[in-house]
């Protein structure tokens, strides 16, 4: 595997970034990785993007900033934060796991902005990267039982996957450290339709 | 979330912490007593993980502002405990007066002020290096380099603070606070636990003890060479080292990677930025040609180790740095944060590597950043300042005087942009718009004739408030306070305030309330409902009329805290056949000027729709709606 394996999570303020973090990185270290996560989320209760950088090794801890162009897996929970990560972070090498539900910026509601069309923008990115995969992260969390969950079956997604060689139990293992007791079966729910829609991907 | 880990975590375990759990971590184990701060992003977990330490072990407290945290953290140390104050950046300035004059005397138990700045100013309004200051006040700085260092460096401060018997800041940076990393938890370590203040010892200040301060900053000199903190990494022998601070140390390490020069830069971690090991850098200065400085914020560490060299060398090094203009990324040297590719560019110039950065063709990155459009702060759905900014807005219009509106700091500084309707003349710091309000009514007899109306919140106005309305009060000044009060201290995540009824460990509490105060020094003082928004304006057009300092509390719970309480909210609709779209002539006021993100347009109706998931259920909209299309279900 490529050592360092570094990952972007990109989303809006709200949406779930922080818990994400905390989810992968205690998955990895649980398999031996040297992990650094880096947030900047100071104003994001305030509508603003959220991005979160995991940095994974066997080998030396990193820096909690990935260089221009150097993520592995971009795990986008908007399209247009997706993009505006991956500008920033991707390449041809880049594996973008995406939820094509939009969250409109407050310019774009007042009309100032125009928010673009999502299946133009992900094509463009599609184009240039090695993989661009769609999970309806939103519409499935729904089903599980609330949209909010869209991070977890996110996370379901990426050990569907398997980009990171973690195991599916110790995910699953964190996700019961992590989450309240009380909605821990609906985030387990949620995390296995993720892990499910992605196997079906990986198997077209 | 990594609190746990850090009171329940046993010695030899390794958990995932974000720096500030790393911190408090540092601070259980090196005995801390008293912890006090008041709130500012990014430190907040530092106090909220020890205040979940279980009772009595540690005293925290969230202070009305910063000198106050540190006086109290100051009275722990004169009484033989360990203490530590936390606070960010701006904070600093704000107890740096008693910084300078404690540490002239100086202290006893362990006091280290744990200060984070905020380079790129992910969560504030500046970026700000606290180095400077420190160096002001003469007191010591500690700069960890990651997660685990940052607890480690905790214990090295507390002892070094009772080593030299005076304060030691500890920097931390967002890319600390903020991040996360493993852990390794260790030994309380036993401590006095006693406060001891015995009759005739004397903490005081004169003139004089400059030179104790003075002799203090030499005796941690020297025990900083020897700390262990600063160190070199590669070659023994290499014609160019990297000098680096805090994180730069990881994005160097990982610059010289990426080139596959490890073999011939050597890196140069100076973890002790003032003063400054001397011998140590001397002595990895002999031989090398080029200097190339990686440092957050500004030239610090650059123009020490420089200072150094001019006094000691004359063999020609050359320097590369900030102040050379050679390390600057995105927004020019001194400003923004460091990083992987700005050591990189370095290196190009310095050493001629160049680097291909990976990434997609300029060309289809300048197509896809094309579409994107910005995603701008908002205020939340159902937020009481957006309610309380426009019933304000329209008051400036009716009263036509062109009111000057002086901000000040809290969420409410969206009131400076497009979210807050663009209503803020002046923002700078916490409590700096009372004060400017009453200077600006003073100027008439100079030609100025606009009014002068201040907002501040409720926590900046226990904060920094008083003293600019009393200062307004006995100079006759002429200005509306507007004090929007929901309730708690929103922008940093919620934490209580002397009016939120409860302190940092949640033991309920009397409020002290906001129009006691005011009334006590004899302004008059009014109290509304900011989503009665029509009523808010009649009465901001009557007291900006009005002479003398007035002040209106905006009462109103904030929707973050009044959404988790999970009440039954109202629902709020369209009624489509009511709205008249385009037709209308309210150029689509709830969407393109109220703003709120619960106010969304359907394209396919052409008329105004809610958006039922986002909308918080305030009904303000549903008030200022000129076709009353908007529909509060219950509401008559």
């Amino acid at each position: 595997m490529k050592d360092p394996m570094n990952l972007v999570v990109a989303g809006v303020g709200g949406q779930g970034n922080i818990l994400i973090s905390e989810i992968l990185a205690k998955a990895a270290a649980a398999v031996g990785y040297k992990v650094t996560v880096g947030e900047s989320y100071g104003m994001s209760q305030r509508g603003g993007s959220v991005t979160s950088h995991i940095r994974l090794s066997r080998k030396a801890l990193y820096g909690p900033i990935i260089p221009a162009g150097c993520a592995d897996v971009i795990i986008g929970f908007e399209p247009v934060e997706t993009a505006r990560a991956a500008s920033d972070f991707g390449s041809h090498n880049v594996k973008i796991i995406v939820n094509p539900r939009p969250v409109y910026p407050v310019g774009v509601l007042m009309g100032k902005d125009n928010y673009p069309e999502i299946d133009i923008l992900l094509g463009k990115l599609k184009d240039i990267s090695e993989k661009v995969y769609y999970i309806e992260s939103t519409a499935i969390a729904s089903q599980a039982g609330n949209p909010v969950m869209q991070n977890i079956v996110m996370v379901g997604a990426l050990a569907g996957f398997n980009h990171l060689f973690i195991p599916k139990d110790t995910f699953v293992r964190i996700i019961c450290q992590v989450v309240p007791k009380k909605v821990l079966d609906l985030n387990k729910n949620a995390f296995n339709m993720g892990y499910d829609a992605a196997q079906k991907l990986n198997y077209i | 979330m990594g609190w746990k880990d850090v009171i329940e975590g046993r010695p030899g375990e390794k958990v995932l912490l974000n720096g500030n759990e790393a911190i408090a971590r540092g601070a259980i184990e090196a005995g801390v007593c008293f912890a006090s701060s008041y709130p500012g992003s990014p430190t907040t977990e530092i106090i909220e993980t020890l205040a979940k330490v279980p009772a009595g072990e540690i005293y925290t407290e969230w202070s009305v502002n910063e000198i106050v945290a540190l006086e109290g953290a100051a009275a722990a140390s004169f009484a033989g405990l360990r203490a530590m104050c936390v606070m960010k950046s701006d904070g600093l300035n704000v107890a740096f007066d008693f910084l300078t004059s404690m540490n002239l005397g100086g202290c006893k138990g362990g006091l280290v002020v744990a200060v984070a700045d905020d380079p790129q100013g992910h969560s504030s309004v500046k970026e700000y290096d606290s180095r400077y200051l420190a160096k002001a006040a003469m007191v010591p700085v500690l700069e960890p380099s990651n997660v685990e260092e940052a607890k480690v460096m905790v214990i090295h401060a507390f002892e070094l603070s009772e080593r030299i018997k005076g304060p030691v800041i500890l920097r931390s940076v967002t890319r600390i606070s903020h991040s996360r990393g493993l852990v390794v938890l260790e030994n309380q370590l036993e401590r006095n636990r006693t406060a001891f203040f015995p009759s005739g010892e004397c903490f005081l200040t004169k003139t004089v003890f400059h030179m104790k301060a003075r002799d203090r900053v030499k005796k941690a000199a020297v025990v900083l060479e020897e700390c262990g903190l600063n160190f070199a990494e590669g070659p023994e022998q290499a014609d160019t080292a990297i000098f680096c601070s805090g994180t730069s140390l990881l994005y160097a390490r990982e610059a010289v990677n990426i080139l596959g020069i490890n073999g011939d830069i050597k890196l140069v971690r100076v973890g002790t930025t003032f003063p400054l090991p001397e011998n140590f850098i001397i002595s990895q200065l002999r031989g090398v040609k080029n200097v190339i400085f990686a440092e957050e914020i500004r030239p610090f560490l650059e123009e020490g180790v420089m200072l150094l060299y001019a006094r000691n060398f004359d063999h020609k090094v050359r320097f590369f740095g900030k102040l050379s203009g050679d390390v600057a990324g995105a927004r020019g040297s001194s400003c923004g944060e460091m990083n992987v590719d700005i050591i990189l560019k370095a290196l190009d110039c310095v050493k001629g590597i160049h680097y291909d950065k990976p990434g997609y063709p300029p060309d289809k990155i300048e197509e896809i950043k094309a579409l994107i459009p910005p995603r701008e702060y908002a205020m939340c759905p159902g937020c009481p300042h957006r309610a309380s900014f426009w019933a304000v807005k329209t008051a400036i219009a009716v009263d036509g005087r062109d009111c000057i509106v002086a901000g000040d700091i809290g969420c409410y500084c969206l009131g400076a942009w497009d979210t807050g309707f663009n209503l803020f003349d002046t923002l700078h710091c916490m409590g700096a718009g009372p004060a400017i309000a009453g200077g600006l009514s003073k100027l008439g007899r100079f030609g100025l004739k606009r009014p002068a109306l201040t907002f501040v919140g409720d926590s900046t106005f226990y904060h920094a408030v008083i003293p600019g309305l009393i200062n307004g009060q006995y100079s006759d000044s002429d200005f509306l306070c507007v004090v929007l009060d929901n309730g708690v201290t929103a922008m940093t995540g919620h934490q209580p305030h002397p009016g939120t009824e409860i302190t940092v460990d949640g033991v309920a509490m009397n409020k002290i309330l906001i129009e006691d105060i005011v009334k006590g020094f004899g302004v008059k003082c009014e109290i509304a409902d900011p989503f009665d928004n029509n009523a808010v304006t009649e009465k901001v057009c009557e007291m900006l009329r009005e002479p003398g300092v007035k002040v209106l509390i905006l009462q109103q719970e904030c929707a973050l805290v009044s959404g988790r309480k999970n009440r039954h909210k109202k629902r709020v609709y369209v009624d489509q056949s009511l709205c008249r779209g385009d037709a209308c002539g309210c150029s689509r006021f709830c969407t393109s000027v109220w703003g709120c993100p619960g106010n969304i347009w359907d394209h396919k109706a052409e008329k105004a729709a809610i958006d039922e998931a986002v909308c918080a259920g305030c009904g303000v909209c549903a008030s200022l709606c000129p076709a009353g299309a908007i529909v509060v279900e219950g509401r008559g």
